[in-house]
């Protein structure tokens, strides 16, 4: 018999006896939502990446408190001629071939400077701030685009469901990095102003959107495919034989029971879209210099790679980290909630 | 049947003409500058940079300009704006090294994450299993570029075990030199599917390893090798086969477009990332519009197959 504590994931070898198993222990009248808070409570390997993803967003809204009051500076102020003091020894931030200064370990330059004598460790917390605030904020995009989409299309059906769904046939055949890098370079020229909306050339919400639209077909089919199922439900009938009308079953009725859904695929989301933003700021479409971004940054270090590894190194760990954070909490929250669910999403 | 594969095809070209008709106004609705005034160069006179709208037919209607470059694309006189050379000609030169890089690197992640997906399901729940899980979650965790540089810095600057970055011919070095440039880009490529195939593969296995016929197969007493190869890992195999047609169809048409540049592979995805900062419209029109195609191609095939092998598959 297979044990019910999962790990990091489910390391059961009879999955579907042991959640049977569990469902019996829990005492009659437990709602699903708190098997799976239960579930994800005893899942400890989860649990603690997800503290860990946490403290890298906690300690990159400190940004701006290491740069006032350690390293006294900012990302962008270039001291490429200065010269600091490290236990009493005088050094060049930026030596004269080019090299810049690697890890003091001091509060000034913790991390080294780059080529342009700008500190490591300030560009690390606030590309770090950009990364997660392009990779949250486009996952919503996505979530809020792909609920509507899949909801209209698959509730109404008709007209409109061959309309969206011939649109989503369009977006997958679509290379998704080719899309991205296109659309990037393109609105970082002068922008683009739609109606109310406008982007500015270099504006954080370039890559936002982008990323957002990017993944907006491989959630949206999923969700499209369980709302063609929830339709035929019973309460659902029930709810339009009482009057309701199609918006209020769509939000009151259908929308709950997307949730789990929704949220299995948000931290996975999150971490696809900090990977895509690393790889279009590598290629120049993503954040625009001298805004930092983790990918931004690795891109700038590779060149300097043989005489400052520093450079690639520190960004890549702090981006690795977050991803794998919120890939093995994601695991586990689709363990806790749907442990059956099949989730994959393209890079 | 037939009809299937006929409204597929169809299908297909509705789906290309959409792609490329999108890909055509990225370009020209929103303001990325005039590109006759960007070949024409700093030193250039009004009269010149007229003659050059003129010549490149920047001064026709917008779907005048679609029909000229698809015209341009369908009859392969399609030329770069910023180096007059022919876009066909250039990818003809890039498709082998990028198709070396994506056929090498999916057959190494196709093997390595079936050995290590069906090793992780049979020690389901050891120590063995909990490492490779960890690893795997790592694989997919890491942007390919960074793995890529890093691979190339210590491997290949540090150790000098291997070369630093580019592409020998076979034709050129032979084949030794060829798979010994190759061997690092592959190995960076396959990292995150490896991660990823060998994952789903194992959870695959321990769903059909609980399965009637599995079952019944251990009953007759058949061994349990058997067991696990002709009747568990063969059913398990079958959504790993097509996962790994569309993958290799993303690979081709522009995931490998990182791996390339970071190793100065010189193949089609590079081509674009070079075209795309010269803003050189026309080979980001070709690229993109090759890369659907193959995606879109293998999607259909990928389809067919599926309703082939499994008669309970609805044709819609």
């Amino acid at each position: 018999m297979a044990s019910t504590d999962s790990a990091a994931t489910d390391f059961s070898d009879d999955l579907p006896a042991a959640i049977a198993a569990e469902e019996r222990h829990a005492p009659a009248g437990t709602g699903p939502w708190r098997i799976a808070l239960r579930r994800l409570r005893r899942n400890k390997v989860a649990l603690a990446f997800g503290v860990l993803f946490l403290v890298l967003v906690a300690v990159s809204l400190a940004a701006p408190i290491w740069a006032d009051e350690v390293a006294h500076t900012t990302p962008y102020q270039n001291r490429i001629a200065d010269t600091i003091t490290i236990d009493g020894e005088e050094r060049n931030i930026v030596a004269f071939d080019g090299v810049p200064i690697g890890p003091t370990w001091h509060g000034e330059y913790f991390l080294g400077a780059d080529r342009n004598g700008r500190d490591v460790m300030v560009r690390l917390l606030y590309g770090g701030r950009n990364s997660l605030l392009i990779g949250i904020g486009a996952s919503i995009i996505t979530m809020v685009f792909a609920t509507l989409l899949g909801l209209l299309s698959g509730f109404f059906g008709g007209w409109l469901d061959w309309i969206i769904s011939r649109c989503f046939d369009v977006m997958w055949a679509f290379p998704v990095i080719l899309l991205g890098v296109a659309l990037g370079v393109s609105l970082n020229i002068s922008g683009i102003t739609i109606g109310p909306l406008s982007l500015k050339s270099g504006s954080l919400w370039i890559p936002t959107v982008i990323i957002g639209i990017a993944y907006v077909v491989y959630l949206a089919r999923p969700i499209r495919g369980q709302v063609l199922a929830l339709r035929e439900k019973e309460f659902v009938e029930a709810a339009r034989a009482q009057g309701m009308g199609p918006w209020r079953i769509m939000l009151t009725e259908l929308l709950p029971n997307l949730a789990s859904t929704l949220l299995v695929f948000f931290p996975l989301i999150v971490a696809n879209a900090i990977l895509l933003e690393a790889a279009l700021s590598f290629l120049g479409a993503g954040v625009q210099p001298p805004e930092p971004s983790w990918g931004l940054m690795i891109s700038e270090g590779i060149e300097f790679l043989t005489s400052a590894p520093h450079l690639t190194i520190a960004p890549g760990i702090m981006l690795v980290l977050t991803v794998l954070a919120l890939n093995i909490f994601g695991e586990g929250v689709r363990d806790a909630l749907d442990p059956r669910a099949k989730i994959r999403l393209e890079h | 049947m037939a009809r299937f594969i006929v409204r597929r095809l169809v299908g297909m070209v509705l789906v290309l003409f959409a792609v490329s008709i999108l890909t055509f106004l990225i370009f020209n609705v929103i303001p990325n500058g005039d590109p006759a005034v960007r070949m024409a160069g700093k030193n250039s006179t009004p009269a010149q940079i007229e003659q050059i709208r003129k010549e490149w037919h920047f001064d026709e209607s917008l779907p005048q300009q679609y029909l000229f470059m698809m015209k341009q694309i369908f009859t392969g006189k399609l030329v770069s704006y910023s180096d007059q050379t022919n876009v066909w000609e250039q990818i003809r030169m890039g498709l082998p090294r990028t198709f070396a890089l994506g056929i090498g690197a999916a057959i190494l992640w196709m093997t390595l994450g079936i050995i290590l997906g069906l090793y992780s399901a049979v020690r389901a729940g050891r120590f063995s299993d909990r490492v490779l899980t960890v690893l795997a979650l790592i694989g997919i965790s890491m942007p390919v570029f960074w793995v890529g540089a890093l691979m190339n810095y210590y491997l290949g600057y540090k150790l000098e075990w291997f070369p630093n970055g580019g592409y020998v011919e076979i034709a050129q070095g032979g084949i030794g030199e060829w798979l010994y440039h190759l061997i690092l880009p592959w190995t960076a490529l396959a990292i995150l599917f490896i991660g990823v195939y060998s994952r789903i593969l194992r959870s695959n296995i321990l769903d059909t390893i609980n399965d009637d016929y599995v079952r019944t197969a251990r009953a007759k007493g058949i061994s349990e090798r058997r067991v696990m190869t002709r009747h568990v890992l063969r059913n398990s195999l079958i959504p790993i086969v097509t996962l790994w047609g569309l993958d290799f169809g993303l690979v081709i048409a522009g995931g490998a477009v990182l791996t390339e540049s970071v190793f100065d592979l010189q193949g089609v995805g590079q081509y674009f990332a070079e075209a795309i900062g010269r803003l050189d419209v026309p080979p980001v029109m070709a690229v993109t519009l090759l890369g659907a195609v193959f995606i879109v191609v293998l999607n259909t095939v990928v389809d067919i197959v599926y309703a082939v092998l499994d008669p309970r598959i609805r044709l819609g």
